[in-house]
């Protein structure tokens, strides 16, 4: 009943203003830091073809527990993607409230953005671009994977991006994934105030400056990996389907 | 004086109670004198070629609040604004958004700041503590003193305002200069309000939930007040309120 009077009221049967809006506002904090530190750890998994396929293999079967499950499980893997896939849908849900509700809004965002020339409002405008492509690109990714988690590996993953056709959604959403993550991580420091010290402004600026460094390092590595997982799929073309066997089952070594 | 600048400022001149006004951009054309600002042609501008433009001024040195425009994109004071800083020799001038145009490049920022001012109650609230008059008052420490000070340097201009994207997407936010009055007052103990009660004032989407840490009011305010770590203060403080 109280749900009910605080909806219709908007006032709380305590007479108070709902706490509602400081709990969202923190869950959209929370997810979005929590998402974008989980990219970092992700590029890192996937970025392990740059080293061998062996090495790819062996931290995606380190991924399916292979540690405590002879041979790993795939249903860990969609676990935590159905995991991760819940704090993306609610992260979105918390970053709709703030993007422009109708044409009025944009029109108004629009036309501010270009004549202000304001680096701060161009990267929150970014941030809203790429998220709203994220809705439809993360949705995709995530629901095959999630539904697909047996299919990781090195030939597996190249034939997914090359002969099922992921290289062009994987070069949208990486894009995406690099520039919405950097700039809500230094969101994030300046809407709370973390690492402020003495001199807010001067940090201010050292942020914006780690900020991209940390897009341009994650975007080398990310395009640096897909490029690896589309020639490993085109020489992989003609056998598509087929698992990689690590060198060392290959060779008969335990 | 041959080698004067040829100086051109475009301003859009409208006025909303006329009906056969249009908004349009009229140029004007003159000659630049030393450390002419902005304000000064524009008062040349009125004297000589257009008796009908209409723009705000009071004190010409930054403290009135009254001059802010958009200058070729940006929200700053007329009289704070050297003509010598445009090299182009090209200035176009609006009014502030987010405030209700009076006409040309004069905007009612008062009406907005005393909604604002109302909402926020920005007013020392003892509540009802009684106050011997012949006896000296408290003394504060002089670091508090001059941090409240500091807050307390806000002009309402309404630049932050007009430079704020959420404010001009969403009329009812309160804007830095509200959360900037909230904040002076919510470090000054003779005011008795708790987190809860502030909470109370600006504890939603058009309060601080509703920022999104765009800092163009913090770029963009005459007056540089620190409204990135204040804003970031209130917001830390309010989250936890239970």
């Amino acid at each position: 009943m109280s749900e009910l009077i605080e909806g219709y009221l908007g006032t709380t049967v305590d007479g108070k203003k709902s706490r509602v809006p400081a709990k969202l506002d923190y869950i959209q904090s929370v997810t979005g830091g929590f998402l974008a530190l989980f990219m970092w750890g992700h590029m890192m998994m996937v970025s392990s073809i740059l080293i061998s396929k062996d090495f790819m293999y062996t931290i995606t079967k380190f991924l399916e527990g292979s540690f405590i499950i002879d041979g790993g499980s795939p249903l860990l893997v969609s676990i935590f993607v159905f995991i991760i896939f819940v704090v993306f849908i609610t992260h979105a849900a918390m970053g709709i409230r703030k993007m422009p509700a109708n044409f009025k809004q944009y029109q108004v965002l629009r036309a501010h953005s270009k004549s202000l020339k304001h680096d701060d409002t161009h990267l929150w405008l970014t941030q809203a671009f790429t998220g709203f492509v994220m809705f439809f690109l993360g949705s995709v990714h995530l629901y095959i994977i999630m539904t697909n988690s047996a299919d990781i590996g090195p030939y597996a993953s190249a034939d997914r991006i090359w002969s099922e056709w992921m290289w062009p959604l994987y070069i949208l959403l990486l894009l995406a994934v690099e520039f919405h993550g950097t700039i809500g991580l230094y969101r994030l420091c300046v809407k709370w105030g973390w690492f402020d010290g003495k001199d807010p402004r001067k940090t201010r600026v050292r942020l914006k400056r780690v900020k991209w460094t940390l897009t341009i390092f994650f975007l080398t590595l990310g395009f640096a990996s897909l490029l690896a997982y589309i020639k490993i799929g085109i020489e992989h073309a003609d056998k598509a389907g087929e698992r990689y066997v690590p060198t060392s089952m290959t060779q008969g070594v335990k | 004086m041959s080698d004067q600048r040829d100086i051109t400022i475009s301003v859009l001149k409208y006025n909303p109670r006329d009906s056969d006004s249009n908004p349009e951009f009229v140029d004007y054309h003159l000659k630049e004198t030393p450390g002419m600002t902005l304000f000064i042609a524009l008062s040349q501008i009125r004297q000589e070629m257009d008796p009908d433009l209409a723009f705000d001024f009071v004190c010409r040195a930054g403290i009135c609040g009254s001059c802010g425009m958009v200058v070729n994109g940006k929200p700053i004071l007329a009289c704070r604004t050297l003509i010598a800083n445009y090299p182009d020799g090209i200035l176009q001038l609006m009014p502030m958004p987010a405030f209700e145009l009076i006409k040309d490049l004069s905007v009612n920022t008062g009406k907005w700041m005393d909604a604002m001012s109302t909402r926020v109650e920005s007013w020392i609230v003892d509540n009802g503590t009684e106050i011997d008059i012949t006896k000296i008052e408290e003394r504060m420490e002089p670091k508090l003193a001059e941090e409240i000070f500091e807050l307390d340097r806000c002009i309402e201009c309404g630049i932050c305002v007009a430079s704020c994207a959420t404010a001009l997407m969403r009329p009812d936010f309160v804007g830095a200069v509200g959360l900037n009055r909230v904040a002076r007052f919510q470090i000054d103990p003779r005011d008795k309000r708790s987190d809860e009660d502030f909470y109370e004032l600006i504890g939603d989407d058009d309060g601080i939930f509703g920022c999104m840490s765009l800092l163009a009011c913090e770029d963009h305010c005459p007056k540089n007040l620190p409204l990135q770590s204040k804003i970031a203060y209130l917001r830390r403080k309010l989250v936890s309120v239970k």
